[in-house]
């Protein structure tokens, strides 16, 4: 009989002591090295740190397509491609952008930090957090494959139907784009389940909901969001896609509702769009105060404005279709449930501005890229307001306006957080800073670059051009102003390239950072950078926001314990605690590596892509590699000392 | 060595119960598999009201099958909950039975069902009624087979030994995802089979 396992025990106390208790847990929580340890890793930094590199891979492989469209556009009458090939470059590009970039790399950030900040060993999920990555580069390069192949979606990347529909669109290009987007709307689901319980139950304890970083409160608010809004854009796929293979009549313009398949997309899309932009907003809430030597100015609002700002977002998914004959009651009522989100955005922006204003700001590349967003976030702002109003709306849609300020909203409040991020979490992720004086190009390159590429398009947007053609004629008087939005796009691009050199060179050569290289109050940086594999040797005890400012903040009664703490060390094992009070009630046994989430994607992509060509047997055999797979996963395997004394 | 400190508070060990991270999982599960549900019920209602009463290919839909059926599943939900409770009073074989039984119950809920669609006039491919019909009915049955594909893993492990009345966080949860496939039949019912007859007296 194999030793049982206790079934309730009173955890030791003990302080940090040298290598005590680090060695130990070492060798618990350390992957194996190799391919076999790649593959079965489940270590939420490993994970983290493949999300934020896959996905910015696409962001580059989406600035490419990106630029190969501005090439095309930079003069009127120009061949470089074909109506088809703009066609699918455009729709490839907005796919990549807002699917496998923006979301995958704030999940990325995450599962990196989560567990850091929450002074956790892990996610509550380990293995569906692999499953996750796993499930989303599938979906990735499921997509890509017909992309490269020619068989890419082709209908821009919100796939109206009529011409999505079998008969205007004959090909397998949208059969792609629905199975591989339904592909990675589990990747996207079981993620959020693991974000909405992590954030509920391994939080250190002491540190309740009013003591999280504001982070975690944009990502679950995310979370929680997609758990409810992803079902929606599966199904419109789904049905679609039933459409296109069976003859079912959903979206058929005879017997059906084409306009059905604006709602159901759109009642996701709005959702998502907050889900890609406030887990960003988070990262600047928790970064910038850092740089401004205080604490947030209004943390409690900036959480409920969070919130808040979400739940809105159910509620405004109309003003995408003003323009498609709905009654106008219902427009009023849309169009004014989008203004009044204007309310909850203003809260974060001011509240941002007054930490710059009353702290005492260290300009350093992280804090550029933080505070500059401010100002790109105001812009998108400004012309959402705008877009929101309907008679406005009726005017600037479809044209280049609308692509000014989808751009405005995704690069100011996605990509420039993102790269204030690299900047300041790079240290924590590898031990190392990055180039300061490279940090400094990069950021002017990339903000230069960017509005000089982008806010000319509000101008051709205003002048008439619309948006998704794939050339245009002299006399329309676009082409000077196209040739200076394509010249801003390359420095943007340039810019990028910058970001990218900077990683590659301080990699190996940058300074060593040290735990906390800014003086950062949160619970990262009390660890050593990188993180060994358990995180925390002993499971701190928290008792205020800024653990690591409180000798100077006197925010709490008592200091929060760091250096000593619950050792738990039988094995992987984390604490579990009270979802509001963060008070223990469990001892969580963690698992250990495991292949079952990538054999479980490699079934679910088998069956996918056998979907995909109606190879029904094949596809079944992908169900029985899934169902083995979570069989294995689910194996109840350990025996606690109650069970041995009920089966004697 | 000073004397070892420990926390004043005994901890178990491991997921149990309603405190395990399993349970607030499958919560999770259930809240997205609804969502899916409550955007297919919008669809069928976004359809019904763009296209009036005539849409509707049955003014009155039959109960004959659907009545029994929606009783036989309904009533499953109670057999697991006894069985749940062989599984937390560690009576094995009340709780194997109970499995047992609720599954052979959702086998004939399948089969009457199949039967149902056997009878209907329209199909999946002649209006967007029966698209929308067989797809959410379609649909909710393959949510009805994975429960029963859980319960028949619980059920191998339960016989096997694997739970005691402390410690049985699998029955909860495949229990848990049993009562949700009967409640989302319940609404699904109610709309597919009742309010036709509130529109239509």
């Amino acid at each position: 009989m194999t030793t049982a396992w206790e079934d309730a025990r009173r955890p030791r106390i003990v302080a940090i002591d040298g290598d005590f208790p680090g060695a130990r847990l070492q060798r618990m929580w350390e992957t194996a090295p190799g391919l076999k340890g790649w593959i079965s890793s489940v270590d939420h930094k490993e994970i983290g740190k493949r999300y934020i590199v896959t996905a910015f891979v696409f962001l580059i492989l989406g600035g490419i397509e990106a630029m190969v469209m501005r090439w095309q556009l930079a003069a009127p009458n120009q061949t470089l491609l074909t109506p088809e090939q703009y066609d699918q470059l455009f729709t490839i590009h907005g796919v990549t952008m807002i699917f496998l970039y923006s979301s995958p790399i704030l999940t990325g950030f995450s599962n990196f930090l989560w567990p850091l900040l929450l002074g956790s060993r892990d996610m509550a999920f380990p293995r569906l957090n692999a499953l996750s990555y796993w499930i989303y580069l599938a979906a990735g390069v499921f997509i890509y494959a017909g992309f490269v192949t020619g068989n890419g979606p082709n209908d821009g990347w919100f796939n109206y139907v009529p011409y999505a529909a079998k008969t205007y669109n004959p090909g397998i290009n949208i059969d792609v784009y629905a199975l591989g987007l339904i592909l990675l709307g589990i990747s996207t689901t079981v993620g959020s389940a693991n974000f909405v319980v992590t954030f509920l139950r391994t939080r250190a304890p002491g540190m309740s909901i009013n003591r999280v970083p504001i982070l975690t409160w944009g990502t679950l608010t995310a979370s929680v969001a997609n758990l409810l809004a992803v079902p929606s854009v599966s199904l419109a796929f789904f049905l679609l896609w039933m459409d296109r293979q069976f003859g079912t009549q959903f979206f058929t313009a005879d017997k059906g509702q084409p306009l059905i398949w604006q709602h159901l997309f759109w009642m996701f899309g709005h959702p998502w769009v907050y889900a890609i932009v406030l887990p960003a907003m988070g990262m600047v809430s928790d970064a910038l105060p850092t740089f401004c030597r205080r604490p947030l100015v209004g943390y409690t609002p900036v959480a409920l404005a969070t919130v808040a700002t979400m739940a809105l977002g159910f509620g405004v998914w109309v003003h995408h279709m003003f323009a498609t004959g709905l009654p106008s009651l219902a427009l009023s009522f849309f169009s004014g449930a989008s203004l009044i989100i204007t309310l909850p955005s203003a809260v974060a922006v001011f509240a941002w501005t007054a930490t710059i204003w009353t702290g005492r700001p260290v300009i350093r590349t992280a804090f550029l890229f933080f505070a500059s967003m401010i100002v790109l976030f105001v812009i998108g702002g400004v012309s959402g307001v705008m877009t929101g109003s309907t008679p406005v709306d009726w005017q600037l849609t479809q044209t280049y306006f609308i692509v000014a300020h989808i751009h405005y909203v995704l690069i100011g409040i996605n990509v420039f957080p993102v790269a204030g991020a690299i900047y300041y979490w790079f240290p924590k992720m590898t031990g190392r800073l990055l180039d300061e004086r490279l940090g400094q190009w990069n950021f002017w390159t990339m903000f230069v670059g960017f509005n000089l590429g982008f806010f000319p398009m509000h101008i051709v947007g205003l002048m008439g051009m619309p948006r998704r053609i794939y050339s245009y004629a002299p006399e329309m008087g676009w082409g000077p102003m196209n040739l200076v939005i394509s010249l801003g796009a390359l420095l943007f691009a340039i810019g990028v390239l910058l970001l990218v050199v900077n990683v590659a060179v301080s990699l190996k050569r940058g300074c060593l950072a040290g735990p906390n290289p800014w003086g950062a109050p949160t619970l990262e940086w009390s660890i050593p950078s990188p993180p060994p594999p358990y995180n925390f040797a002993v499971i701190p005890t928290i008792e205020s926001r800024h653990p690591l400012w409180e000798h100077w903040l006197n925010e709490s009664p008592a200091p929060s314990r760091l250096t000593e703490g619950l050792l738990l060390d039988r094995g992987r094992e984390t604490i579990a605690t009270t979802p509001f009070d963060a008070e223990p009630n469990l001892i969580l046994e963690m698992p250990a590596d495991s292949f079952a989430p990538f054999i479980l994607s490699c079934g679910l992509s088998l069956g996918f892509a056998a979907t995909l060509f109606h190879l029904w047997w094949v596809a079944a055999l992908g169900g029985l590699i899934v169902i083995g797979a979570l069989v294995d996963w689910f194996w109840p395997r350990r025996v606690h000392a109650d069970m041995e004394a009920a089966n004697g | 060595m000073a004397d070892a400190v420990y926390l004043a508070q005994e901890l178990p060990v491991a997921s149990l119960k309603h405190n395990s991270v399993g349970w607030w999982g499958m919560l999770c599960l259930i809240a997205t598999e609804s969502s899916l549900f409550v955007y297919l019920l919008f669809s069928y209602a976004f359809f019904a009201v763009r296209f009036g009463p005539g849409w509707l290919p049955v003014a009155h839909p039959s109960l004959k099958l659907a009545l029994p059926d929606t009783i036989i599943l309904l009533s499953s939900s109670a057999v697991i909950w006894w069985a749940e409770k062989g599984a937390k009073t560690g009576r094995r074989r009340q709780h194997l039975i109970g499995v047992a039984a609720t599954m052979a119950m959702g086998l004939v809920f399948l089969i009457v069902q199949a039967l149902e669609w056997k009878s209907k006039t329209y199909s999946i491919t002649s209006s967007s009624y029966g698209s929308l019909y067989f797809t959410i009915t379609g649909l909710h049955m393959a949510h009805v087979i994975v429960g029963m594909v859980i319960l028949g893993v619980v059920f191998a492990w339960s016989a096997a030994g694997k739970f005691t009345p402390r410690r049985h966080t699998p029955v909860l949860i495949s229990s848990t995802y049993w009562h949700f496939v009967d409640a989302v039949w319940v609404v699904v019912f109610t709309t597919l089979y009742l309010t036709p007859y509130l529109v239509n007296p």
